[in-house]
């Protein structure tokens, strides 16, 4: 047996829990707009930038007033991170979707409507910030708080996957019970009778970009905490593998995006320990073609937003 | 006092007219009934009355408000709402999820009443509320149609092709339960292939064919009619 499937085995499950994670919350704006729109937004990557963006001119505008960073401003930062993530995504919808649904456009429109406005934004963030890493303030010093066996589980992880559990848990409840929810899931199972029973499908959408919104940017401030830096195209390589992480959870489906993005995170952490690390992400997209060519429906097939 | 009036009402998908010009009203109180062989036009009235589809031109007119530019959910806020053609339940919702559906134009959980008066027209609904209701019979997803439609609160009940499906014991069944509806205060707009029963439970009806209305008249006057009792009544 090689080590990485032995002694190296508990690090690196640690690990693709921690990154599995982040992938899960930007997993979940992919799946809850396709659930309502059957569209893939593709520019759902800068969203999760714009919220590491402003988690790190929160934190900058905060020190440079004099203030020792701690744990607590890792709170602070996200509140202006997720807000900032809602307001992109809001910002997509509103200008790069909603007139071409409003014409009827082909899919292939929305495709490049996306690409297009990702384009746009990072390019925005490049010039203004320019091309170089900054570095996130610190927040959460890292301290290793639980020992299992050889691995020690460092602080900061633990608040990642606490907070997506949180986040992801309060997502479920919020669809679920809520009378918003409730338009979600009707829209995304009819939206013809959705609207004859009286829900407004344009609100119900800018609702359900919202959501995926401030989850992705909770995910900047996290990543931006954990890996330390952040830029313009910050959001690609993450964006990309939640993306995965969606299609293998089974797109549309909220509990799919976060068994997926788990799956997509210790898979790609164990196959780097036995691989290498630069292989780390060649398996994350050997992960995406394998599903979309074997099993297109993800692990648990068609949710939320399957027709009937 | 028309609570509805369509004027000169014409539907387009995309250069294929589906509804060529038709006028109809429904009076407060009525039930009123629009019969018509296959793709003669009727789903597409109802969606256009509901706003799903637009009237190009055309205009029509709930309670002396112009609603042919409105969104379907203004719509249903005003007071129209529709048991659809097919049923349209949502499958993976249970059935008290779609009866909330129902209520979604009427902010605030559904008072109790307003379940008791679904559950006393449809008591089998009662038993089945936790039931996904992609997976209830055909006539238990019409009943759950109508109820849910009846949710809202509507002033007016489109009903599109109620009996469709349903063995002829229910098909009597559910024309009770219509006219029941309409004693306790509701106008209804009723889409019906089964002309028989249609024309019996209401007091006026409309002819559709290929997207015109060619006849119009109380519903005993059309029983008797020559040409619906040779074209929809099954007589020779
Ligand atoms: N979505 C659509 N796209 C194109 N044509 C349509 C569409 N829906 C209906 N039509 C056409 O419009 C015409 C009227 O259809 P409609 O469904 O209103 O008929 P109907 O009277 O309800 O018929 P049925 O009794 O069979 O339900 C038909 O010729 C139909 O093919
Ligand atoms: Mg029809």
């Amino acid at each position: 047996m090689p080590d990485c499937l032995t002694t190296q085995l508990p690090l690196r499950l640690v690990g693709g829990l921690t990154s599995g994670s982040i992938y899960a919350l930007i997993a979940l704006g992919y799946t809850l707009v396709y659930g309502v729109l059957q569209l893939i937004n593709f520019a759902h990557s800068e969203v999760f930038m714009g919220g590491s963006l402003a988690g790190l001119l929160a934190l900058e505008a905060l020190t440079h007033h004099g203030a020792q960073t701690n744990a607590i401003f890792l709170f602070v930062a996200l509140i202006p991170g997720m807000l900032a993530g809602g307001v992109v995504a809001i910002a997509l919808e509103r200008f790069a979707y909603r007139p071409l649904r409003r014409r009827g456009a082909a899919r292939l429109s929305y495709l490049i409507s996306a690409i297009g406005a990702s384009l746009l934004l990072s390019n925005i963030v490049l010039l203004w910030r320019g091309r170089n890493f900054e570095n996130f303030p610190a927040t959460v010093a890292p301290v290793p708080i639980l020992t299992l066996g050889n691995v020690q589980i460092y602080n900061r992880q633990i608040i990642i996957v606490v907070a997506m559990l949180i986040m992801t848990a309060g997502l479920d409840i919020f669809v679920r019970t809520s009378r918003a929810g409730k338009g979600i899931r009707a829209v995304a199972q009819d939206p013809e009778t959705a609207g004859m029973m009286g829900v407004d499908i344009n609100r119900v959408i800018t609702v359900t970009f919202l959501l995926g919104g401030l989850l992705a940017g909770a995910a900047g401030v996290l990543y931006g905490m954990f890996f330390g830096v952040t830029r313009f195209d910050v959001g690609f390589i993450p964006g990309i593998k939640a993306f995965t992480a969606a299609v293998l959870g089974g797109i549309g489906n909220i509990r799919g995006a976060l068994v997926g993005g788990l799956t997509l995170g210790v898979v790609e952490n164990v196959g780097a320990g036995c691989c290498g690390n630069q292989w780390k992400d060649v398996i994350a997209f050997l992960v995406l073609v394998g599903v979309l060519m074997f099993r297109p429906t993800g692990l648990f097939g068609e949710g939320v937003g399957a027709k009937a | 006092m028309s609570i509805l009036e369509l004027q000169d009402v014409h539907v387009s998908y995309g250069n294929i007219e589906a509804v060529k010009g038709i006028s109809l009203t429904v009076d407060e109180g009525e039930i009123v009934t629009l019969i018509g062989g296959n793709g003669a036009g009727k789903t597409t009235t109802l969606k256009t009355i509901s706003g799903v589809r637009r009237a190009a031109p055309g205009t029509i007119v709930f309670d002396e408000e112009r609603i042919d530019h409105m969104p379907s959910h203004e719509i249903v806020k005003r007071g129209v709402c529709q048991a659809p053609e097919g049923r349209r339940i949502f499958p993976r919702m249970s059935v008290r999820e779609n009866l909330d559906m129902g209520a979604y134009s009427q902010k605030g959980t559904p008072p109790t009443e307003d379940y008791e008066r679904v559950f006393t027209l449809f008591p089998v609904l009662r038993d089945r509320l936790s039931q996904a209701g992609g997976t209830l019979s055909g006539g238990e997803q019409q009943m759950l149609a109508i109820g849910r439609a009846l949710m809202a609160r509507p002033r007016l009940l489109l009903l599109d092709e109620p009996s469709m499906g349903l063995a002829p014991m229910f098909v009597e069944k559910i024309f009770s339960i219509i006219r029941e509806i309409n004693e306790q205060g509701t106008t209804i707009l009723l889409v019906e292939q089964n002309a028989q029963m249609a024309l019996q439970t209401a007091s006026r009806g409309y002819v559709i064919e290929s997207g015109e209305i060619v006849l119009e008249d109380r519903a005993a006057k059309l029983l008797t009619d020559e040409r619906v009792k040779k074209a929809y009544l099954g007589e020779a």
